[in-house]
């Protein structure tokens, strides 16, 4: 047989074959097959050499056509089977996208009441107060005797107030502060201190533990419209811009004049619902008593026994809030238990 | 207090809306906690009338009722059928007409008894809501009015009552006057006289027979005493029933009921005794005697000490003063003689009685916040009066008054600038004369404001100016002050360094994916047994409680992790197994050298169960073990930038191979870490691993204040750095943090990072043997650095790794 007819065969075959062929890896053996360094065409070519002149130009060319007429049918033949196969491949990553995605990371939060803490500082930060903290056991003298209580106040009563001995007590109120403020530095003192507070105190409505907010300003010239403007301040910060507050004259021992305050209600229109029925938050009152406050009696600057504190010299007003009550308004919560408890139920609702 | 309107409406005109003399109240300070309504209703009040029963028949066919033809008033008669076996032709009863809304809240009705008709009902006392009394029919004095009249025009049976809530410094408005001022300077009503006015007192002497020795002035500075002969005990007057019920109180009898009255009136208590039962006719104020015991009214036999104070008779003590008085001396329906006492204690005294015999008292509650002596007369002349219209007494010829008043009134000077100063807004000086006259102070011009005498009524609670601005502002209305801010003359608001780097500490741990909670101060010594605390622990060092609500709750804590494990506990039995807590507060020791506690502001840690939950491509996620808690402790420490790092070492509550104790600076111990101890876990009813970690951060954050808020540029990108691996075969027993240390030491300044990323055990690095792998990281601040340097620092590494803890080389 001529050498150019066995070139016409192997094509033939070779031609065969590549159509045949199923896959970019089959195709890539018959490549190897074909055109590879061992087989026949290229042996071929590479023998032309050899050949008798006179045939010399006849074999290698045939054979060069075969050659790129095969490289060209298996470019030809892989460009399609390698589309087909990317298409599959790409069909078979298909996934149900509506399944949950891999959590990156676990979730945290603070405590709801650590949340109205920060949030509380931060109004008063914004008002130009700093923050402080102090002692949770208090002495006698701090707790009550500086803030100008009666030796037989009833807040002083073993049935009210936790003793540790007869002259120190878990703080009932962050009031303490005060003093012990005023003692560290000198006016003008803007400062507020939230703390953890205990008294005897244990049902529905009250946890022998709690947190308040204490608040002071003193300076030469503070005045109780100051009070009114800076707890309107907060009130609107914290409970939104619509909020008006009211002040009502009251007692503390440790204020002159004193006055409680009261933000307006956000969950009703004039205390009803829009059923008609009586609002729950602020009982149809359309008021909730948020704060006592008032301006610091001259009795507890003079119990700070320092000349810079003379109450002729200088006046100021202090301010007390109760933490669970103030996260209770902002977030609807019905049952202080729940912020003791410590649920990851009711934790995980905040922040 | 109960203020039943109707009652104040005879001193001041409370003004037609009671929610609105609420708020006008509670503008001025006097705080209204509702309004109640006392009696029938006021819708259909007009239906109850008086009525005269023409004839009482038997019902045909009822044994017990009778069959009433009663004038009320109208043209014909009206047949009610009656249960009430007194009921009588004759007799002038109160009628209840259909229409009329019961206290109870029935509304009458038209009826048919047994098939007689029956147009309304005789009422009795106590469907009136006047008494106890269901005996019978309420039968009203013949002459009491004709048939038809209102009863609600004889005595208040229909009225609104406020609910106040005083605050304890005015105990002058514990009496109705004493509201009818208050509500008179609120809302302007002219007020009457008050109702002592013009009643004549006999004059102050001494009485054959009787006498008063007050041993203890100084706790009794007035005692006053009138007596009456000839009293005849018997009921009280509706009218009179009809104010008690509506302030709360029941009626007793005639003697008793004017002294409650009177006091609901005026605010001073006062003391009948039934003179007869005052042995040898003598009273002494003196102060008990230790263990001394006495039966009080409500026949418990209550243990005095020595500074209560009591009144004795010659047969002992007879009553506590201020308090309660004896059953030996109360007055019975026998008693013909009546010692009427009235006096002033003072109030802390019978505050502390109060207290300590666990006994409040109306008297009491009034006495504990200090009355005036003056108020002591006021109450004699009411009582005065009433006993002689009520009981038919007469009273001996003086008033034994032993004290006498109080001292003079206080003038306090009160500037125009320094209402101004304090309020932040000017109250014109005729503004503030009217307020203060209102309130019964006097007043007259001064160069800079006014001097204003203080009313007896408020002398202790009044003295100074700017009691005198509260006075002012309070009735002008807080309200209505001006909202401004404060100069705030340099101030500026700010967290402290301290504060900011906690609020780090937190959000670090938050964005690791924690829960903050909040747990107890409280703890117990069960607690403790529970951590397995040995007895000398320091954490037994507990601040103890005097006066704890419960054992439970009888110390303060000085740990974290056992709020931690109760919240654990509790999230556990409720099925959330999976939980990442944190607690930040303050921990307790008591402290032998100071008599406050040593409080450290603690940061406590625990992780248990899977970081995430399972899912579709995840079956299994890993559990948290001691090293998540350290990948946390490692979280914390970097946002903190300070160096914590965790050696071996146990604790009594934590698996005694996965615990360590965790190390600032490399000196200083700040607190632990590791697994709590299967034993402890079991205790709080877990029943899986639980890490946890607990440190000072008091002590972590006053290092980390010092640079972690000081961050300066260092350059770290211009040149790039060398990153090579390097497995050493070393004893097992080694720890890897020395190794690490040692391979920092030789590393030099080049090494700017090492750490273990691998660990092998096996056959292949033989027994009691271990591979570490680890990675280095080398740079030069100013220069690329070549492989030949990081060859060079690397090979020191191996050498000192080799010299100092015999470790090879590996591959
Ligand atoms: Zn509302």
């Amino acid at each position: 047989m001529a050498v150019t007819d066995r070139i016409t065969e192997i094509q033939a075959e070779a031609e065969q074959a590549i159509a045949a062929a199923g896959s970019t890896a089959e195709l890539e053996e018959l490549r190897v097959r074909f055109l590879g360094r061992k087989a026949e065409l290229p042996n071929l070519l590479r023998g032309v050499a050899d050949l008798p002149p006179a045939e010399r130009g006849a074999v290698g060319k045939a054979a060069n056509m075969a050659r790129q007429a095969l490289e060209g049918l298996i470019a030809q033949r892989e460009e399609a089977l390698a589309g087909a196969e990317l298409d599959a491949q790409l069909e078979r990553d298909r996934v149900d996208i509506t399944l949950p995605g891999t959590p990156a990371q676990p979730v945290g939060s603070l405590h709801v009441l650590h949340q109205t803490w920060r949030e509380l500082e931060d109004v008063f930060l914004g008002l130009g107060f700093t923050v402080m903290d102090g002692p949770e056991v208090e002495t006698v003298h701090y707790n009550f005797d500086a803030l100008n209580h009666d030796p037989q106040h009833p807040a002083r009563a073993w049935t009210d107030t936790f003793y540790v001995a007869d002259d120190v007590v878990l703080r009932t109120h962050t009031s303490p502060m005060q003093v012990r403020a005023m003692e560290a530095h000198p006016p003008p003192l803007y400062v507020v201190i939230p703390g953890r507070v205990y008294r005897r105190d244990h049902d529905a409505t009250h946890l022998p533990q709690f947190h308040q907010v204490e608040g002071l300003a003193v300076d030469e010239d503070i005045t109780l419209a100051d009070l009114k403007g800076t707890l309107l301040s907060f009130a609107r910060t914290v409970f939104g811009d619509e909020r008006q507050i009211r002040l009502r004259p009251h007692f503390f021992p440790f204020t002159e004049p004193s006055v409680e305050i009261d933000v307006s209600c956000s969950n009703c229109k004039g205390g009803s619902m829009k059923d008609g029925s009586r609002c729950p938050v602020c009982k149809g009152t359309t008021w909730l008593e948020i704060l006592g406050a008032g301006m610091v009696d001259p009795n507890v600057l003079r119990a700070v026994g320092a000349d810079a504190y003379d109450p002729d010299k200088v006046q100021g007003f202090a301010f007390g809030m109760g933490i669970e009550r103030i996260a209770m308004l902002k977030h609807g919560i019905p049952d202080l238990r729940l912020y003791i408890e410590n649920d990851v139920r009711f934790l995980e609702q905040f922040g | 207090m109960r203020l039943p309107l109707a009652w104040l409406s005879e001193y001041v005109h409370p003004g037609g809306d009671p929610w609105e003399l609420a708020d006008a109240l509670s503008a001025t300070g006097t705080e209204v906690a509702g309004v109640d309504r006392f009696g029938i209703k006021a819708e259909g009040f007009e239906h109850l009338v008086v009525g005269k029963v023409l004839t009482a028949e038997q019902h045909p066919d009822a044994d017990r009722l009778k069959v009433c033809t009663v004038d009320v008033g109208e043209a014909e008669p009206a047949q009610i059928v009656c249960g009430a076996p007194n009921v009588a032709a004759g007799q002038t009863v109160a009628v209840a007409r259909p229409g009329t809304v019961m206290p109870d809240g029935m509304k009458l009705k038209k009826a048919k008894l047994r098939g007689v008709e029956s147009q309304g009902m005789i009422v009795s006392e106590r469907e009136l809501g006047l008494g106890d009394d269901h005996s019978g029919i309420m039968v009203l004095p013949d002459d009491a009015a004709s048939p038809g009249t209102f009863v609600a025009e004889l005595f208040e049976i229909s009225t609104d009552v406020l609910e106040l809530e005083l605050t304890p410094n005015r105990p002058d408005c514990l009496g109705i006057y004493g509201m009818a001022r208050e509500v008179h300077a609120s809302n302007g009503s002219p007020l009457t006289p008050p109702p002592w006015t013009g009643v004549e007192l006999p004059p102050v002497g001494e009485l054959d027979g009787i006498t008063i020795d007050v041993q203890v002035p100084e706790l009794c500075p007035r005692f006053t005493a009138l007596v009456y002969d000839d009293v005849t005990i018997g009921p009280s007057p509706h009218w009179l029933k009809a104010r008690l019920a509506a302030c709360g109180q029941r009626s007793i009898n005639n003697v008793v009921d004017i002294t409650n009255y009177v006091m609901l009136l005026t605010g001073q208590p006062l003391h009948a005794f039934d003179l007869d039962r005052v042995a040898g006719g003598t009273l002494v104020v003196r102060t008990a005697n230790a263990g001394e015991q006495i039966t009080t009214l409500d026949d418990e036999v209550r243990t005095l000490d020595e500074q209560m104070v009591v009144i004795d008779d010659a047969d002992g003590p007879t009553s506590i003063a201020g308090v309660m008085g004896g059953a030996r001396s109360e007055v019975a329906d026998t008693t013909t003689r009546v010692l009427m006492e009235v006096a002033t204690w003072i109030g802390p005294n019978i505050n502390r009685t109060s207290w300590k015999l666990a006994l409040r008292t109306e008297a009491s509650g009034r006495f504990e916040k200090g009355l005036a002596p003056e108020q002591t007369l006021e109450a004699q002349a009411v009582a005065h009066q009433l006993m002689l219209e009520l009981t038919g007494a007469t009273v001996r010829p003086a008033l034994i008054d032993i004290g006498g008043p109080g001292p003079d009134p206080a003038v306090i000077r009160l500037r125009s600038a320094r209402v101004e100063g304090l309020l932040g807004t000017s109250i014109p000086a005729e503004r503030q004369e009217a307020i203060l006259r209102s309130l019964e102070f006097g007043v007259t011009p001064a160069e800079d404001g006014l001097d204003v005498t203080v009313p007896a009524f408020r002398r202790l609670d009044v003295t100074r100016e700017a009691d005198l601005v509260e006075e002012v502002a309070r009735i002008d209305g807080v309200d209505n002050l001006p909202a401004t801010l404060p100069a705030r003359r340099g101030a500026a608001g700010r967290l402290s360094p301290m504060q900011r780097l906690r609020r780090r500490a937190e959000d670090a741990l938050v964005g690791r994916g924690l829960r903050g909670i909040m747990g107890w101060s409280f703890t117990n010594a069960g607690v403790f047994d529970r951590l397995r605390l040995p007895a000398d622990d320091p954490r037994r060092q507990a601040v103890a409680l005097a006066n704890p609500m419960s054992e439970d709750h009888a110390l303060l804590r000085t740990n974290l992790v056992a709020s931690l494990l109760d919240v654990a506990a509790h999230n556990v039995a409720r099925g959330a197994r999976d939980l990442r807590l944190f607690e930040r507060g303050a921990v307790y020791f008591a402290d032998p050298d100071d008599k406050l506690a040593d409080e450290h502001d603690q940061l406590g840690v625990l992780l248990t169960g899977r970081a995430a939950p399972p899912t579709w491509n995840d079956g299994a996620p890993a559990t948290a073990d001691v090293f998540a808690a350290k990948g946390v402790l490692e979280a914390l420490a970097t946002r903190l930038r300070v160096d914590l790092s965790v050696r071996h070492a146990e604790q009594p509550f934590l698996h005694p191979g996965r615990c360590g104790e965790i190390v600032l600076n490399g000196t200083d111990v700040v607190g632990w870490l590791g697994e709590i101890h299967p034993l402890v876990a079991q205790a709080w009813e877990i029943d899986q691993t639980v890490a946890a970690f607990e440190l000072d951060l008091g002590a972590v954050l006053a290092v980390a204040v010092e640079h972690a808020l000081v961050e300066e540029y260092e350059d770290v990108t211009s040149f790039p750095a060398v990153r090579q691996d390097l497995a050493v075969v070393i004893d097992s027993a080694v720890p890897a943090a020395d190794v690490v240390a040692a391979a920092r030491k030789a590393g030099g300044a080049l090494l700017a990072d090492a750490g273990v990323f691998d660990i092998y055990e096996g056959e292949q690095v033989g027994e009691g043997k271990r591979s570490l792998a680890l990675h280095l990281e080398f740079r030069a601040p100013d220069r690329t650095l070549t492989d030949e340097d990081a060859d060079g620092a690397r090979a020191k590494i191996v050498a000192a790794l080799t010299e100092q803890l015999g470790a090879v080389q590996r591959g």
